[in-house]
């Protein structure tokens, strides 16, 4: 040691592992328009493929005639469903148990279907003719209302399901039905219902809306007809399943399957799913030996790849007349369109709605959910957010708002006295989660005191008396949202996707000059993985996150894992990570005692290396190790330096925060300005602020997004009116709000390094928080609930029906 | 989202420009800025033969403020913006530009696309009434003048012929206070309402008002008898009231996912209160 040797903080400043605001590596290129996506990729001899979609929501299809499209200077192939039928993939199956056409088997089901895949030589050849292949429907009565499709006579829609009275999940009780999932103590809610003090009731609609990731769908499939190997590219949020599900529908062995996810602009729950487009893709590859792209332009993007939401949730919470909540009941009734296509894991057919009971203390719960068919686009998935889990915060968030207007209490202090209390901990919900962690309390009065709540509530109380006195058209709304995430799906007891159980995993190899390779089961799109994984392992390993390559998205590299949605890659893969690491480090600790000449326990470990216990100067770093590793002979230990982890969590993990909306509304033209919005995460441990803070305004603006304007809206005959961005909402910089970001950190007890996952959490507790804004605004005027969006319209619809405008 | 197959044609001359739609009659169009044609034709809702695209005909860009203030067809959007000249001569058109579209669209979009495509959702077309702007349209037979107020007759459907091209926009020098006032559901998008204004004042009551109002019928609206309904005023609470009712006699909106017609008439009220308000503090 001398003066030249860097301080043990300096060591870790220059690990940049967790805790450092690292910035992220992967947008030198991003920035740069260098991404390499899958639009990006070109192959000698590639060929188009595009759909022929349906122009109705429900028609029988009488003839599909291709004859003036196939003769089209150009077009090599049009597909139909008699064309995959004898290969047996004209259906297939979602991930939640169902199946879906690949292409109309002599009807169509919503408006956007496919009906025909045509194959050209180029783009150009291929849009013509996609004109050209005249479809002779025969249209059928449309169904876009769940409660109208579950009527006796309601048309059928699912003809293939004639006679079936046994769905994937349970019984189905109508043509139209789906599924019926039911959890807790019914009696006990009813007789608690029954005998309360206090019974709030009230119909939560949390409307259909879409990820609409900034990158759309698509995929190249390659069959190499020399050695049989089938490559496959594709925005694949899991590439593992997709490889799976590709081999065991088509047969070819898995080994001779590989399919890489490149660099993926967002999915956000759009790209979990497997469509119709890689099916026929993969087959047309087959077909004409050539590689084969299909990309999705934005309305097939809108239309057709998987919507989020659309749950009617019907609630009763019951109180004592001080408040305390007693029971709640809830029944779901689930428009998932024309197939069910959402990507829940297996056993739960409502994602994790389940955690509907929040973050509050409710000794019984009931739910309910019924899935129904509609004539809408499949989907049903996690739009940034654990399964089902926007829709179940939304829902407890607004029958707490919706229990203080009827007990005439404080939203703010109705929360506070139900919240669960720090020491019980972990908590058995009514519904069957074990939260593992949590201090509400203490985030909820740091929040309360950082928006000053009583100085607004007291600047509201003058508002209202100033707007009843006519002195100003502009009411103000605070709106409270404290949300519990059940994310990191999850253990495989419980969690897997058609029988995949839902591990993950990292495989690092550390090179012999200290560098290191480490490659996970996960595929980042947009979160910055290799950013964040190289600091989880900076801190376990000691080498700078600098000299670690994460590499994900590549089946023929990558470790098998399910991939990244649900706010899985933290809880799952990043466990993995750092046990992987913890695997490196222990060999790394044998390898040190034998080149110091002492025992294994002689030593500790002391950021990037092991030094011998009480003699500081005599060291080995990481860095000599990992040459060691590999160029002397250490007796009793292979070579090398290299380690994986599959990671089955022992239980979710449950992040939590408290976000306070401020907004003022005016009431003649039902325009709303966010004054402000303060969000408080508590996330566990955390990894890197800075991507935190990225990951809380991207969801935060999301969560602005639907709630304020964003839907995919129908009309009655199943047209869908919101197709383009044009009506589709993404907010620009212009209207997206500034945020305030805070935390708390509660790690998680079961996690190895004690994180929770974030990316979602924000849309998570945004969406209610937005939402309360606006309604408690016109509280004081006898508003008790309205459905989102509150664009313009319909805020202003608000104000037309309570009689604000005279 | 590509086009049919179309012949495109890059003229340097209105003249070689005529000829060309002239040579391919009713087949043929031409383009600006292509803000509103060239998503029609990749949607293939319209379906064009021969494309004529402006933007290397010479002497149709650019902004004179003389007696009159004259604004060649090809002139962008930002290019408006940009010009001091204009800000100082009619503020009103600064304050339009800077609530169209967006950067990027105001780059490539031009005032004459904007004008002459007849798109009601288009600001332009009422701030052009508002300001009793005339029209230049050139044709095989020689140039004539229309006035704003005339040209637009139902959804892109104007008083030019096909065999006309717009070459320029002129317009007085307006006087006294004016207000464009928008209401969007987010930048980029078509107006819910949007009012133009422009009021004079002599001895601190009106004396010319002109109002317009956009997206609120398929054509835009300048209504005489809401600016009459200002003049002699003092532009109080009930002359603001009846210059609204007035137009809300003359606008005609439907409704769209902007919202249902009672929504539209609500906000086209408080839009053009709110203009009124702001052009009077500005007199």
């Amino acid at each position: 040691m001398n003066d030249q040797t860097p301080t043990h903080d300096e060591r870790v400043a220059g690990l940049k592992g967790l805790g450092s605001s690292r910035k992220r590596v992967e947008d030198a290129r991003f920035t740069q328009g260098k991404g390499n996506y899958v639009d990006d990729i070109k192959m000698a001899g590639m060929v188009y493929g595009d759909f022929v979609r349906s122009q109705y929501a429900h028609a029988r299809i009488k003839s599909v005639d291709s004859t003036a499209a196939k003769a089209v200077p150009g077009v090599i192939a049009v597909l139909l469903a008699a064309d995959l039928a004898p290969l047996g993939l004209h259906w297939m199956p979602t991930l939640a148990g169902d199946k879906q056409m690949v292409l109309a088997d002599g009807k169509v089901l919503f408006q956007g279907q496919e009906i025909a895949f045509v194959v050209a030589e180029d783009k150009y050849a291929l849009a013509d003719a996609l004109e050209l292949v005249v479809v002779d429907y025969e249209e059928l009565p449309v169904v876009v209302d769940p409660f109208k499709a579950m009527l006796p006579d309601a048309p059928v829609l699912r003809e293939d399901l004639a006679g079936q009275t046994k769905g994937a999940h349970g019984e189905r009780v109508h043509h139209n039905h789906i599924f019926r999932w039911e959890l807790g103590d019914k009696p006990a809610v009813e007789a608690v219902v029954a005998d309360a003090d206090v019974v709030a009731e009230e119909m939560v609609y949390y409307h259909r809306t879409h990820p609409c990731p900034l990158e759309t769908c698509g995929c190249v499939a390659s069959m190499d007809k020399i050695n049989g190997k089938l490559t496959l590219w594709g925005t694949f949020q899991a590439p593992h399943v997709v490889r799976t599900v590709a081999s065991l529908l088509s047969g070819i062995p898995e080994s001779n399957i590989r399919v890489v996810s490149p660099d993926i602009g967002g999915g956000f729950g759009n790209k979990v799913g497997v469509y119709p487009g890689y099916i026929c893709s993969i087959v047309a590859s087959i077909v004409t030996g050539r590689p084969v792209k299909w990309i999705e332009d934005r309305m097939d993007n809108l239309m057709a790849t998987a919507f989020a939401r659309d749950y009617w949730m019907d609630g009763k919470i019951a109180a004592t007349k001080e408040g305390k909540i007693t029971g709640l009941w809830c029944h779901v009734t689930a428009d998932h369109g024309a197939f069910d296509a959402c990507a829940d894991p297996t056993k739960f057919p409502a994602g994790f709605f389940n955690i509907c009971t929040g973050s509050y203390d409710i000794p019984v719960a009931w739910l309910g959910v019924d899935g129904v068919y509609t004539n809408k686009a499949p989907g049903g998935v996690a739009y940034r957010c654990s399964f089902r889990v926007t829709e179940a915060a939304y829902f407890i968030e607004r029958m707490i708002e919706v229990l203080a207007i009827k007990l005439n209490m404080d939203a703010a202090e109705l929360r506070r006295i139900n919240f669960i209390r720090k020491d019980q901990f972990p908590y058995n919900s009514a519904l069957g989660w074990e939260y593992d962690s949590g201090d509400y309390h203490t985030a909820w009065d740091k929040a309360l005191k950082a928006v000053n709540y009583d100085a607004l509530r007291a600047e509201q109380t003058q508002r209202v008396a100033d707007f009843k006195a006519g002195k100003t058209r502009s009411l103000m709304g605070i709106g409270l949202s404290f949300f519990t995430e059940i994310v990191g799906a999850g253990p495989i007891k419980n969690c897997d996707i058609l029988g995949m159980g839902m591990f993950d995993s990292c495989e690092i190899r550390i090179h012999p000059t200290g560098s290191a390779l480490a490659r996970l089961g996960t595929i980042s799109q947009g979160q910055g993985h290799a950013t964040t994984f190289a600091q989880i392992l900076a801190t376990e390993i000691g080498i700078p996150a600098d000299q670690i390559v994460i590499e994900e998205g590549d089946t023929d590299t990558a470790p098998y894992g399910l991939g990244t949605y649900g706010s899985r890659s933290t809880p799952v893969a990043g466990a993995a990570t750092a046990l992987a690491g913890r695997k490196i480090r222990a060999k790394a600790q044998m390898i040190a005692a034998y080149l110091l000449e002492v025992h294994d326990n002689d030593l500790e470990w002391d950021v990037d290396r092991f030094v011998v216990k009480g003699v500081p100067e005599r060291f080995k770093t990481m860095k000599e190790i990992a040459y060691a590793s590999y160029h002397q002979a250490i007796p009793g230990l292979e070579p090398g330096l290299e380690a994986v982890s599959y990671y089955d969590p022992p239980n979710m993990t449950y992040p939590f925060g408290a976000y306070i909306c401020v907004m003022d509304i005016d009431a003649d033209t039902g325009v709303a300005d966010i004054r402000s919005f303060y969000a408080l995460d508590d996330c566990g441990t955390r990894i890197n602020p800075m991507i935190i803070e990225g990951q809380v305004h991207g969801g935060a603006t999301e969560a602005f997004a639907i709630a304020m304007g964003q839907e995919i809206a129908y009309d009655e005959m199943g047209n869908n009116k919101s197709a383009t961005l044009m009506d589709f909402f993404i907010p620009t910089a212009w209207e997206t709000p500034h945020y305030t970001t805070d935390h708390t950190v509660t790690p998680s007890p079961h996690h190895p390094i004690g994180a929770k996952g974030v990316g979602e959490s924000p849309n998570v507790g945004g969406v209610p928080a937005f939402s309360n804004a606006v309604h408690d605004a016109f509280r004081p005027f006898g508003l008790t609930q309205s459905h989102m969006p509150h664009d313009h319209w319909r805020i202003w619809r608000i104000a037309e029906q309570l009689g604000l405008h005279g | 989202m590509i086009t049919n197959a179309f012949e495109y044609y890059r003229p340097k001359s209105v003249a070689e420009a005529l000829k060309i739609l002239g040579e391919h009659e009713g087949e043929a169009r031409v383009v600006a800025g292509g803000h509103s044609l060239i998503p029609m034709m990749k949607l293939r809702m319209a379906q064009i033969s021969h494309l004529v695209d402006l933007q290397d005909v010479s002497g149709l860009k650019g902004i004179t403020v003389s007696d009159r203030i004259v604004i060649g067809a090809m002139t962008t959007q930002a290019e408006l913006l940009a010009s001091r000249e204009l800000a100082a001569a009619a503020p009103l058109m600064l304050e339009a530009a800077l609530q169209i579209a967006d950067p990027q669209v105001r780059n490539m979009g031009t005032i004459g696309g904007n004008v002459a495509n007849g798109d009601p959702g288009n600001d332009m077309p009422g701030l052009m009434q508002c300001l009793d702007a005339s029209f230049t349209l050139v044709g095989p037979d020689g140039s004539r003048d229309v006035k704003a107020r005339d040209f637009y007759q139902a959804a892109y459907f104007t008083s030019r012929t096909d065999d006309e091209i717009l070459v320029a926009i002129s317009f007085e020098h307006p006087k006294g206070g004016y207000a464009y006032e928008k209401q969007k559901r987010k930048i980029g998008d078509y107006a819910t309402a949007a009012a133009a204004v422009q009021i004079t004042a002599a001895g601190g009551m009106v004396s010319a008002a002109s109002v317009a109002m956009t997206n609120l019928s398929d054509v835009p609206v300048w209504s005489a008898a809401s600016g009459a309904a200002l003049v002699g005023t003092t532009c109080g609470p009930d002359a603001v009231k009846a210059a609204v009712e007035a137009m809300l006699k003359d606008i005609n909106p439907g409704e769209d996912n902007r919202g249902p017609v009672a929504f539209k008439r609500q906000v086209a009220a408080v839009v053009l209160g709110r203009a009124i308000a702001r052009a009077w503090s500005r007199v």
